[in-house]
């Protein structure tokens, strides 16, 4: 299989709400030289019925991964979710034969078998193992260096360390290193690996906010000048609320949230346009006239 | 279902003998996820360390755990508070028993799923994905926009394709059994 060339995995939240994300990695992978092939007919990779039943997702996700797998190519994910998933699912019906052959009775149903030939990998995965950092240094055309700005990995890129074991969760290196590739400068915070709270939109949404709250306060803390993140919830999460959060706690933000690609791609001289800035709730015009300026 | 005025807390009433399942636990330690829930000793890691029990009144993972321990299957099944677990796994990552609670957490949502308590955005969900493949309903105006966007259409799922796959997946002949009944 060739290491550049991937099946992508869009999901669910992406399509549904986060095109600024899928805009932006596309342009970024398509400069260095990933290539993309459309995943057809997959479904939610499964996590978010594992609560209802765990039997329905592991179906759901053996069934992605058997479709993948008659391609013969490895998967790309932008969600960390959906990687988490399709990853943990590959593990478990690969070590598990009675699992396997139970799952791939239902695929049978439907003409499919899982075999577990295949990978999945997150887009940061992909950048840092498969592109590497040498060459995304070298695609940087205009260093972001008059930019501070904070991390935030969220939960499902990092956890549970069992089955994901690619970065450390405690203490996250690699998005930390992609955005220094950028010329930027990524600052520490309080708990930054604290999770965002958006899972728990629409049982508490009181619960979820107050997450997002503390985060934003933390990324204030230390004047960082945009919060990037690498998954679509928790894009969601900060960007969609991050105007609700201060009406509603009586603060004052205006952190633009970025998708990691739109910092990248800034960094490797794309315009914000190309990289859909367009479509962010929190004005990020402040941060680009710096970025503007900064270069000249 | 919000926490407001409407979550059940826990029932913190003394226990009642007779309201004991013995076998719970042991039922729970042969399932895929709560294998370990015999070890726990209730060292309070995954509560101090949960993001979610900051901010929430009532939930407590370790509660949860010495509750279905006890075996208090009515108890823990019918609470609410099992559903504002975030997944963050912060607690599995955590645990010095190395009980994955996060997945002991999930086990005892699938059960109580099972008895008919599941908060109704994941039945929206499920309707979803039996649908369309995706998890939410896509609106037409963002498949439309893709093209002017320059992005690829949007590829179909494959609802047969998918039934066909969850034919025999217990929750749903639970539900096909209810709405028979009605």
């Amino acid at each position: 299989m060739s290491s550049n060339k991937y099946l992508i995995f869009l999901g669910c939240a992406i399509p549904y709400r986060v095109s600024s994300y899928e805009i932006s990695a596309r342009k970024v992978l398509a400069k260095l030289g990933v290539e993309l092939v459309e995943m057809p007919e997959f479904n939610c990779c499964g996590l978010p019925l594992d609560p209802v039943s765990h039997e329905m997702m592991l179906i759901l996700a053996a069934r992605n991964l058997a479709l993948a797998e008659q391609q013969g190519l490895n998967i790309i994910t932008l969600c960390p979710g959906c990687a988490g998933t399709l990853k943990k699912v590959n593990k478990i019906l690969k070590e598990d034969k009675a699992l396997r052959e139970q799952i791939n009775g239902h695929l049978k149903e439907a003409g499919l078998e899982f075999k577990g030939t295949v990978t999945t990998k997150h887009l940061m995965q992909v950048l840092i193992e498969d592109v590497g950092l040498e060459k995304i240094k070298s695609a940087v055309l205009k260093p972001l260096t008059m930019l501070k700005v904070a991390e935030h990995n969220g939960c499902h890129i990092l956890r549970p360390k069992e089955y994901i074991g690619f970065d450390d969760p405690e203490d996250p290196q690699t998005l930390k290193t992609l955005i220094e590739a950028t010329g930027a400068t990524c600052l520490d915070y309080m708990d930054e690996t604290e999770c965002c709270g958006a899972p728990s939109v629409g049982v508490s949404d009181k619960v979820a906010l107050q997450l997002a709250r503390d985060k934003l306060n933390h990324v204030k803390m230390v004047d960082a000048q945009a919060l990037i993140t690498i998954c679509p919830f928790c894009h969601i999460m900060y960007d969609t609320n991050e105007l609700r959060i201060e009406k509603m706690f009586n603060e004052a933000y205006g952190i633009p949230i970025l998708h990691y690609p739109q910092l990248l791609g800034l960094a490797m001289g794309m315009s914000p346009e190309e990289l859909a800035f367009n479509e962010l709730r929190v004005n990020a015009s402040k941060l680009l006239t710096q970025v503007t300026e900064g270069a000249k | 279902m919000t926490e407001t005025a409407t979550t059940k807390e826990p029932n913190r009433e003394p226990i009642k003998a007779s309201e004991i399942d013995p076998k719970f636990k042991y039922e729970l330690s042969r399932m895929h996820g709560s294998e370990k829930i015999l070890r726990c000793f209730q060292c309070g890691t995954c509560t101090s360390d949960c993001p979610v029990a900051r901010y929430s009144e009532t939930y407590r993972p370790r509660t949860i755990i010495r509750m279905a321990q006890l075996g208090l299957r009515d108890r823990v099944l019918n609470s609410d508070t099992l559903w504002l677990c975030a997944a963050c796994f912060t607690c599995t990552d955590r645990c010095p028993q190395d009980i994955e609670v996060a997945s002991v957490i999930r086990v005892l949502r699938n059960l109580a799923a099972e008895k008919g308590c599941v908060p109704i955005v994941f039945k929206e969900q499920i309707a979803s994905v039996l649908e369309s493949g995706y998890a939410y309903k896509i609106p037409d105006l963002r498949i439309k926009k893709r093209e002017t966007q320059g992005l690829p259409p949007l590829p179909k799922g494959n609802p047969a394709s998918i039934s066909k796959s969850l034919k025999g997946v217990k929750f749903l002949e639970n539900i096909e059994k209810k709405s028979e009944q009605q």
